[in-house]
């Protein structure tokens, strides 16, 4: 294939496995339309929100679910409704406010308005005007509100985090995620309250995926993340484990930090810098909390809209919210649980730098996905390389394997092909 | 309002944006008290009361620590900053501590590129007035755009 550089219509794979990944599935913008369609819109469970987000009855955020504007909404009976933020009438996204309070939404176009389910409640003039003793204008007389409501969506709730689907016909979210997976999930909301800090968001001109595979990658950390070998977060010492759902589409990597001595192994690469200290130790001011039952960072993909982080204190929601085939915009949702301490607030705002947009780590992979996106739309008749730990796809445990990414390969694969 | 502290003010700030573009990192940390603040946070979060920033840094020990990231650890494709920063507004002032805000635009210029606009905000300062001249003892950049463009590393 190296000497070939004919562009290809669509994604070519030249092996049966999916240790070689075609740059078209990074570049193709028919490629993008189909993932929305199979990938975001149906058969999957994407993200919106926490419930602490909307606390009170008629509190709202406005988010979107693949390219589609969508609002999370609780409701006067206090449950959480998900609609779709586009008139039934002409089509407007209504919603400006990226949150607030409401008691119903309204269309200002034509003042269309719909209760907090999305049901249309009321449309002006249905029934005409009256001029000169007759009925002028107004709808048809079989126009039926019940039958143009905002588009409402599927929610499922678990451990104060909320899914959404438009699919009517997908299987349930606990299937979704499945049984390994879910084992991750409770861990990490286990019923306590959650208290949101915050968020932290940023646009990264790259294809969504290339974040997916970040947090499918146990290879790279130790390599780009300089700043987490300088200072000991990282070693190669560290136990372990990347675990999948039995689709291989959402995966986990779950790891619990070496107590290694001086001598104990490191990549070599940085070891010059081992002397180094922080001036202030705060930022890895770790303290074990008993909901962890050991690892110290799991690190969950939820295909294909979300991240679910905990590395050491630091807890959040990464959601993949795409812009076309080369650009995603990143929303990170930074919380804690109602039982901290002001101590242990602070400890995760401070553990907080290492993330997000200007994160001592975390910067650092936003900008490979962007010059990985640069590699890609130069040379789209090529291909990456995904062998490392075999071309096969499995739990493993260790860290040197890049077997979640073709295990998410295949799994999309799959979606897309047929 | 005295004129003379007006003027040093309006110095101090510029001198402020002449060391971030040139990247002058010393100088940077020495224009901070020992226990600063140093916070770049969206207006959202700035508005909403919520705690969470994209940079939150206290005392002069954590400034040192990022200046160690942004030089030694993280890997980014290089830039250049242009600031552009109004008057200052002074909101209370005593002998020792100026209350104060002024707006600032970021330009940021990557080596193959133009000038981008990569952030608008506010600086709302605390700012001390020391026998070894004005030091900030609380700046936080509260930034109006919704998303940072990819990365955001050196200080604002």
């Amino acid at each position: 294939m190296s000497n070939e550089t004919h562009i290809p219509m669509r994604p070519v794979w030249d092996q049966p496995d999916t240790s070689r990944i075609p740059f078209k599935v990074y570049t193709d913008e028919q490629t993008h339309q189909k993932e929305l369609e199979k990938l975001f819109y149906q058969n999957h469970w994407c993200y919106v929100g926490l419930e602490a987000e909307i606390p009170e009855h008629g509190d709202f955020k406005r988010t979107v679910i693949g390219e589609r504007s969508v609002i999370m909404v609780r409701g006067a009976d206090g449950e959480i409704n998900v609609v779709e933020n586009v008139c039934a009438h002409r089509g407007m996204r209504f919603c400006r406010k990226k949150h607030g309070n409401a008691k119903e939404f309204v269309c200002p176009y034509h003042q269309w308005n719909y209760d907090l389910k999305g049901n249309l409640q009321g449309v002006p003039f249905r029934r005409g005007v009256k001029q000169d003793g007759q009925v002028k204008g107004g709808m048809p007389k079989d126009f039926k509100p019940a039958d143009h409501g905002l588009t409402q969506l599927r929610v499922a709730q678990r451990g104060g985090v909320v899914f959404a689907t438009f699919d009517q016909e997908a299987e349930s979210f606990e299937d979704f995620v499945g049984p390994e997976m879910l084992h991750y999930f409770d861990r990490m909301f286990n019923g306590r309250k959650l208290k949101l800090l915050g968020y932290n968001k940023q646009r990264i001109p790259g294809n969504w995926k290339l974040m997916m595979e970040n947090i499918k990658d146990p290879y790279h950390p130790g390599l780009l993340h300089t700043w987490f070998v300088t200072f000991g977060l990282w070693r190669a010492d560290n136990r372990s484990e990347l675990k999948m759902d039995k689709h291989h589409r959402h995966a986990a990597m779950i790891s619990t930090r070496g107590e290694g001595g001086k001598n104990a192994q490191t990549t070599g690469v940085s070891s010059f810098k081992e002397e180094m200290k922080l001036h202030d130790p705060r930022f890895l001011d770790v303290e074990v909390e008993p909901w962890w039952n050991g690892p110290t960072a799991v690190m969950m993909t939820l295909f294909p809209s979300v991240i679910l982080q905990q590395q050491v204190n630091s807890v959040s929601t990464r959601h993949i919210q795409p812009n076309g085939h080369d650009s995603f915009d990143f929303v990170w949702t930074h919380f804690g649980y109602e039982d901290d301490t002001e101590e242990m607030t602070e400890r995760r705002l401070r553990q907080a730098n290492l993330f997000g947009p200007a994160g001592f780590v975390s910067a650092d992979d936003g900008e490979v996905i962007e010059f990985s996106q640069e590699g890609f739309e130069q040379k789209p008749f090529h291909r990456s390389l995904a062998e490392l730990g075999g071309r096969e796809i499995g739990d493993t445990d260790h860290m040197v394997s890049e077997t979640l990414i073709r295990g998410m390969y295949e799994y999309w694969r799959k979606q897309m092909e047929d | 309002m005295n004129m003379e502290i007006y003027l040093q003010l309006t110095q101090f700030y510029q001198e402020y944006a002449a060391n971030v573009d040139a990247a002058e990192w010393d100088s940077w940390i020495e224009m901070f008290t020992e226990d600063c603040t140093y916070r770049i946070q969206a207006r959202e979060n700035h508005e909403r009361n919520l705690p969470m920033a994209a940079l939150s840094l206290e005392g002069k020990g954590m400034l040192k620590d990022r200046i160690y990231g942004i030089t030694e650890t993280i890997f980014h494709d290089p830039y250049m900053q242009n600031h552009v920063v109004s008057a200052p507004r002074i909101k209370s002032l005593t002998p020792e501590l100026i209350d104060c805000e002024a707006n600032y635009a970021v330009f940021r210029t990557k080596n193959d590129g133009i000038a981008q606009v990569f952030n608008v905000g506010r600086y709302i300062d605390r700012i001390r007035n020391t026998p070894d001249g004005l030091k900030i003892e609380s700046r936080i950049c509260v930034f109006d755009n919704d998303m940072i463009l990819n990365s955001l590393i050196y200080p604002i």
